[in-house]
């Protein structure tokens, strides 16, 4: 099964969000998904005390580590390493896949099992496997979904939620062989279950990615409710971990209040039903598990955040998705809309450092500034800062001091620029000012009609009648 | 120079920032008080009933007694068990009738394709509990391997009652987790699930579809 590769011009945004507001299913099914998610949340945070000080640590806990990275991250390696487990380093994709693939053929694997990672969605790991000969399947319920789709997740925890279960009846009777259609839930389930149940003994690896990386014992942390990734960590014989630079926590003990932010923040509940720990590969007696753990931790981008002290912020996130299920503009246009693997506000702010600006910068300008994505972040990521600082690094001139990233200044038009500068030169020059605002006011029969992308919504801007000075001069007669 | 040079040297040669002071998680666990027992017992009872599972009171004594009550109920013929551990070894002595005790002696390559589809349910201890969460820890090892907890459709738990915690920090600290970490730790909190189609829970997902706790009380219980 393989899965298109998606390359995504900065400008398909516009139209891709366009199409999905013109799809009135996907939208309800988006609606009622964001209204349930929402409100499970809102049943767990009753007690707004214990939430802000949960929130005050599990901030300082991400920034503590995030403060700490280069140590942590060294004693995360010496103690993983001194556990058994081996590390690998990837500052790229390309290395994150190449060192799987290395591991897979020197053991002989054909078939990858897959528990839910969004850093191998981020790094084309399915693709990259397949380029390489191997075959991935994911087993992740809704991964799974996705995947005989031939889709992308659309959210980084519910990765199915654009599909009605007639959709997934339809799938499942279209390319497994053998099922009827059936719209029954249990039933959709219990086909997966027994689809998948026996690739887990086939797979010569289990692949999955890392909620916390506890660097005080050399814990490799994850949480889920199927329990798939407990398959794809103990079945195979090989155990490759994927993970992000940023994930590592300095102490075990830092990782309860997390783990109480995570699962209520993300889909309402208190605790996920399997909390799995894995120290080490199998013991010398140990009757299962994996004979080898691998754990590559890949930058991809994440250090250019880390450079810049305001852009760090951006690394505590804990991957929960409230911040998605919030977002007035990701309930209306969904995940798949944004083109890039961490959909909504959160991968409006880590994206331009995965990929470039000049891929991601219609993100940044795709929200309202609205601040409840912020309200909700469980590690208070100041996210509406990040959008407008992102706007401006887009918007900035090639040289100078506020282009500091990859791609800034992408979004720089001679146009509007040229506005800009106008703009400017008018407002800090009184005489300047005063004229052009007695001229607009006086002149405002002759306003345009036709006002751009402004008209296409809403009704055409015209200046007041009369100026603020004007008006300030009459109240004082 | 390695890609772990070259990304620890970009880390390195970042702005410092302001030093950020360690998380003071002792006063956070001090704003949760320890539960007295029966208040503990309640919601670790009640929390797992609301995660689909069942909670049995019995004794250490009586346990199997209730078991072979409830694997006959639930038409369990094949019964995972670990006959090295002092349980496994009470219910060799009496094992339930009409019930085929199952060892996991050998490694799982050896009976793979039997332990997936020939096993309808398994017993393992639990080495305490989580009343916050109803959550049950696990460290399985080479008498109670890691799958035993997660393949067979039917999950029976064996716990002390008295090995409950309030919370998932107050059992990390006080049993010592950070001193000495096993292969695997597990914290269970009822049968597997998932939402993945339409928000709809469905359960045994991957996991057992069913969990069963026989909670061991000192003063006894209905077998």
């Amino acid at each position: 099964m393989s899965q298109p590769i998606r390359i995504h011009a900065a400008r398909d945004f516009k139209e891709r969000s366009l199409a999905a507001l013109n799809d009135p299913a996907q939208r309800k099914n988006f609606r009622g998904a964001m209204d349930f998610l929402q409100m499970k949340r809102r049943a767990q945070f009753g007690d707004k005390d214990e939430l802000t000080t949960l929130r005050d640590l599990g901030e300082a806990i991400r920034r503590y580590a995030l403060a700490n990275l280069p140590e942590l991250l060294e004693q995360l390696e010496r103690n993983l390493t001194a556990n058994g487990i081996q590390v690998h380093w990837a500052e790229t994709a390309d290395e994150a896949n190449a060192i799987a693939l290395g591991i897979a053929r020197r053991v002989d694997a054909r078939l990858i099992a897959k528990g839910k990672s969004m850093v191998s969605e981020e790094v084309g790991f399915n693709h990259a496997m397949e380029a390489g000969g191997l075959e991935t399947l994911e087993t992740d319920m809704g991964e799974y979904i996705v995947q005989l789709a031939g889709e992308a997740p659309s959210h980084i925890i519910m990765p199915a939620i654009h599909k009605t279960k007639q959709q997934i009846a339809a799938l499942f009777a279209e390319k497994i062989p053998g099922v009827a259609y059936s719209e029954d839930v249990d039933t959709l389930i219990r086909i997966g279950r027994q689809v998948l149940r026996r690739k887990f003994a086939e797979a010569g690896i289990g692949l999955s990615g890392v909620n916390f990386a506890v660097a005080e014992t050399g814990t490799l942390f994850l949480v889920e409710n199927e329990g798939n990734g407990r398959m794809c960590t103990t079945v195979p014989k090989v155990h490759i971990a994927i993970t992000g630079i940023e994930k590592v926590v300095a102490r075990l003990e830092h990782v309860p209040p997390l783990n109480s932010l995570l699962p209520r923040s993300a889909t309402g509940q208190a605790v996920t039903t399997y909390l799995n720990l894995i120290s080490s590969p199998r013991k010398p007696g140990e009757l299962d598990g994996p004979e080898e753990v691998h754990l590559i931790l890949v930058d991809n981008g994440r250090t250019q955040a880390y450079g810049d002290l305001q852009l760090r912020a951006t690394l505590q996130c804990i991957r929960c998705g409230a911040c998605m299920n919030h977002c007035p503009v990701y309930a209306r246009i969904g995940g798949h809309a944004y083109g890039t693997t961490y959909p909504g506000p959160i991968g409006a702010i880590i994206s331009p450092h995965l990929r470039g600006l000049e891929a991601t910068y219609p993100l940044s300008f795709a929200s309202t500034l609205c601040g409840a994505c912020v309200e909700v972040c469980p590690v208070r990521i100041p996210i509406v800062d990040l959008l407008v600082r992102l706007r401006n690094e887009a918007q900035a001139r090639e040289g100078s001091a506020d282009a500091t990233l990859r791609g800034s200044g992408a979004a720089r038009t001679t146009l509007v620029s040229t506005i800009w500068n106008g703009w400017a030169l008018i407002y800090s020059r009184l005489r300047m000012y005063r004229i052009t605002s007695w001229f607009m006011s006086r002149g405002r029969a002759q306003s345009p009609v036709e006002q751009g992308a402004w008209t296409r919504s809403r009704t055409p801007l015209t200046p007041a009648p009369k100026r603020l000075r004007d008006l300030i001069k009459e109240t004082n007669q | 120079m390695s890609a772990r040079d070259r990304i620890l040297g970009r880390l390195r040669a970042a702005p410092k920032g302001s030093p950020v002071a360690l998380p003071d998680i002792a006063a956070w666990h001090a704003t949760r008080p320890p539960l007295a027992t029966d208040a503990a017992l309640a919601k670790f009872r009640s929390n797992m009933e609301a995660a689909h599972a069942e909670v049995h009171d019995t004794t250490a004594q009586d346990w199997p007694l209730l078991l072979a009550r409830l694997a006959a109920e639930k038409g369990v013929r094949t019964l995972l068990f670990g006959p090295d551990t002092p349980h496994g070894a009470q219910l060799a002595a009496s094992a339930p009738a009409g019930v085929e005790l199952v060892p996991y002696d050998r490694p799982v390559a050896q009976w793979r394709d039997r332990l997936f589809d020939g096993i309808d349910a398994s017993i393992t201890g639990a080495r305490s509990a989580i009343a916050d969460t109803g959550s049950m820890v696990l460290w399985p090892d080479a008498n109670e391997p890691r799958l035993m907890s997660l393949v067979p459709p039917i999950h029976f738990v064996l716990l002390d009652a008295a090995r409950m915690h309030a919370n998932l920090l107050a059992a990390m600290l006080s049993e010592r987790w950070a001193s000495g970490m096993p292969t695997n730790a597990l914290v269970i909190s009822g049968p597997s699930k998932t939402a993945d189609i339409q928000q709809v829970l469905a359960y045994g997902a991957h996991g057992p579809r069913e969990v069963i706790v026989l909670l061991c009380l000192a003063s006894g219980g209905k077998p």
